[in-house]
């Protein structure tokens, strides 16, 4: 029997199957050869992924599935299990994310809470909390919209038959690789872009299936022009590979090591760390972002686009100016001066693109403001756009080198990055999965409006609480660090300025403590919407078509 | 369908010129990259062959193997997290810290450890401000060194002895990539890491000739093992203590 479903598979599956079974080999032999436990286990879990991987390969055939058609009835055949996987994928990240966040603001306001042992101090936690909530949190998110977005948008189904499971599920899967390496030790040591060399191989060829599957559904597609929100798909799909490979060019100690060492030292390391890190912000958590806002938020407020014109100078401007920026976070510094300049200058520039996309994102209510009255996920949205409109203000502002001075080092980068965080990129994220859940589970409507108006006023208290702990707290310390007595001495020790922290950091986790608890209704209504919400009737019309191109 | 490709444009204003984009997807992609490549390229590139970048300093060297292994425990636990390692030319700062960082400070790094963010002081120049017992006593329990700290304990570096087997393979890959290890350093690697442990070693004195001016001691207060808070009280006592800032001219980088 078994024999005759691998007859049925296609090249390509037996392909699969036959890489599949090569790389689990292939990675118990490294696991056994290794004397590093934490890249043994590593090992271990590839090869047991792919081993349930190529399981799946050949069950699947044994039931006699296969690739399904791209059209029935002539109608698209959207592929929506990936798209639900990350969502919900998204969704425990999410609240993984935020309560690690939750763990390690309580360690900095109660430092006993590290436990002082190896995995649950903060050094350790905190590379945890980034990658959680922007690489899985973040990363799902852009994964179950952009592979949702391109469909819809094209009427074409999603290219590849096991390709896109491959990318949601081996993207996952990096996240675990990555989230227990920090845990056990194993890190790059660069902010944003701590998993080491096998991890990072790894996603790339996640990474390059990604976008291959992205650009063949866009190759699908009935209309000549790709709509708007696919230009800052593919933008940040093709942007965040250059930056991966530029900012991870490592040489392992050897193929059983889990250590490697980067090609650039010093200062060029420090100048690809930020060129990095920063267009990590501005293209997985803006461009990948600002995607969602061009198609959720005229599809939830039933208005196209504001303007065409500013979609395409956003679009341009924003990408060009970005790639820059990453010298405002070496200001003063031993990097050169004129690199910190430009990068000044550009952070400055792009102030204004940013204010392009957040106008180009509100206007697009014109003559549907009233839907902020009755329609608590478009407000959600819609407050995301101007939280957006609010930490690009505040990031050219920062980036000013007299303001950097005082700012640099301390919380205010931190309140800062949780502005475009928790209000950007969480609130769109949110309105995005509150509009996804009821569509892809064919569902009339979400379970409770109620509950998202909870959720908003919850989690918007939460960040209020956190941003200006932060500002108080970052100004407070930078302006402590600078003091002088009348006679001419530092006023205050380090640790002064550390013990002066302690009121601001209980506000923050408290802050954050609201934004999980936020987070929490929302799963449950999530869940309760899968579960009770009526379903859409069958005699009803499938849901508008996709959007028109922009124009 | 409305197909905008077959109702001719009014009049060719530059916005129709954009369609080539919209409607082909890999020059969609091409122009892409291009428009990213600009700003990476002219703010990197020049880095490397720039001779400014990098000041001419006396005293630079290599980190031993036992400050190699420390700085691996260092990266390891996260202390970039909330140390950074780059003191600016601001008064305030020189004065707490020292004189401010150079780029020649931090040219054998892989990876720079400059940090983001100061939850704890700068550790540039922490190197020989403190004590070896200081640190064993604060990396064990800081609030009994510092009663209003909010460092995390690390209790467990004193307990663990130090995995060194591969310290020469980890040389090899670094200077492949550019640091200066001579081909005895690397061969010798395992040697040296003892032999800075312990100024008895019978070859203390090859360590000393390749390595000058280098810490050697028993670290952590226990002779019998080598253990990871050895390597990394060598490493926080080396760190910001290599560079001569007396023959150091700093007018000579102006140009």
């Amino acid at each position: 029997m078994a024999t005759g479903a691998i007859r049925n598979m296609t090249g390509g599956e037996q392909f699969g199957a036959l890489a599949l079974a090569l790389f689990g080999i292939f990675c118990l032999i490294i696991a056994g050869l290794t004397e590093s436990g934490p890249y043994a286990f590593h090992m271990v879990v590839f090869a047991l992924a792919s081993t349930w991987a190529f399981r799946a390969l050949i069950v699947r055939r044994y039931h006699g599935q296969g690739p399904e058609p791209d059209f029935i009835d002539g109608k698209p055949n959207y592929n929506f299990g990936p798209v639900k996987f990350s969502t919900v994928a998204a969704m425990f990240w999410g609240i993984a994310g935020f309560l690690v966040g939750l763990v390690i603001a309580l360690q900095l306001a109660f430092p006993v809470l590290n436990l002082d042992m190896p995995w649950t101090n903060f050094g350790r936690l905190r590379p945890l909390h980034t990658s959680a909530v922007i690489f899985a949190f973040g990363g799902n998110v852009l994964l179950a919209t952009s592979f949702y977005v391109v469909q819809r948008t094209c009427h074409a189904r999603l290219a590849g038959d096991i390709a896109p499971w491959f990318v949601v599920l081996g993207y996952n899967l990096f996240i675990v690789i990555a989230g227990t390496g920090y845990l056990l030790g194993i890190t790059q040591g660069k902010e944003y872009a701590e998993p080491e060399w096998y991890a990072d191989l790894f996603l790339t060829v996640v990474w390059v299936v990604y976008l291959l599957v992205f650009l063949a559904t866009i190759w699908k597609r009935k209309e000549p022009h790709i709509y708007v929100a696919n230009w800052f798909y593919l933008g940040f799909i093709v942007t965040i590979a250059v930056l991966h490979l530029g900012n991870n060019a490592t040489i392992p100690v050897s193929i059983t090591s889990p250590k490697s060492y980067i090609v650039w030292s010093g200062v060029q390391d420090a100048m690809f760390q930020w060129w990095y890190g920063h267009n990590a912000v501005g293209f997985f958590l803006t461009a990948g972002f600002l995607a969602i806002m061009y198609y959720f938020i005229p599809k939830r407020a039933e208005r196209p686009v504001y303007s065409y014109r500013l979609s395409i100078i956003h679009f341009w401007a924003l990408i060009f100016l970005y790639i820059w920026a990453g010298p405002h976070h070496l200001h003063y510094t031993a990097l050169p001066d004129w690199a910190q300049t430009l990068g000044m200058t550009f952070s400055i520039m792009l102030w204004m693109p940013s204010w392009g996309g957040m106008i180009n994102g509100l206007m697009t209510l014109s003559g549907a403001w009233d839907k902020l009255r009755t329609d608590p996920v478009l407000r959600m949205m819609v407050v995301s756009v101007a939280f957006y409109g609010m930490s690009t203000f505040e990031g050219p502002l920062m980036s000013i080198k007299a303001v950097n001075s005082l700012s640099h080092y301390t919380d205010w980068t931190i309140g800062h990055v949780h502005s475009g965080a928790l209000g950007w990129v969480g609130y769109v994220s949110f309105g995005a999965i509150y509009c996804l859940v009821p569509w892809l589970w064919k569902k009339e409507r979400l379970y409770s409006n109620r509950l998202v108006e909870w959720h908003f006023w919850i989690s918007t208290i939460g960040i209020v609480l956190y941003i200006s702990a932060m500002w108080v707290s970052g100004i407070m310390q930078g302006l402590m660090w600078r003091a002088y007595t009348s006679l001419g001495y530092l006023e205050y020790s380090f640790i002064e300025t550390v013990a002066a922290m302690h009121p601001y950091y209980v506000i923050r986790a408290l802050g954050g403590g609201l934004f999980l608890a936020g987070a929490l209704i929302m799963v449950f209504n999530l869940i309760m919407t899968v579960r009770a919400a009526p379903d859409v009737k069958a005699t009803q019309p499938a849901p508008a078509p996709g959007l028109q191109p922009a124009e | 369908m409305s197909d905008i490709s077959q109702t001719p444009a009014p009049k060719r204003s530059i916005w129709s010129r954009h369609k080539i984009f919209e409607t082909n997807s890999i020059i969609m992609i091409l122009g892409v990259l291009v428009v990213i490549s600009i700003g990476g390229l002219v703010e990197i590139a020049p880095l490397f062959y720039l001779k400014s970048t990098i000041e001419k300093v006396d005293g630079m060297r290599p980190y031993t193997p036992l400050e190699l292994a420390g700085r691996a425990i260092y990266v390891r636990e996260g202390c970039y997290n909330c140390h950074s390692q780059m003191i600016r030319p601001l008064r305030d700062e020189v004065e707490r810290y020292g004189p401010y960082s150079l780029a020649a400070e931090s040219m054998y790094d892989k990876p720079f450890q400059w940090g983001s963010k100061r939850t704890g002081p700068d550790l540039a120049r922490v190197g020989g401000k403190y004590s070896d017992d200081w640190h064993l006593q604060h990396l064990n329990t800081p609030r009994q060194i510092v009663p209003q700290s909010i460092m995390p304990g690390y209790p467990f570096l004193a307990k663990t002895d130090l995995e060194y087997g591969d310290i020469g393979t980890a040389m090899k890959v670094q200077s492949f990539t550019g640091i200066p290890y001579s081909a005895a350093m690397m061969e010798s690697a395992i040697d040296d890491l003892r032999a800075q442990t312990d100024p008895d070693h019978p070859k203390a004195a090859d360590f000393a000739k390749r390595y000058p001016k280098a810490n050697v001691r028993d670290f952590d207060g226990n002779p019998q093992r080598i253990t990871e808070a050895d390597a990394l009280i060598a490493y926080l006592q080396v760190l910001g203590t290599l560079v001569d800032f007396k023959t150091y001219d700093n007018k000579a980088n102006l140009r």
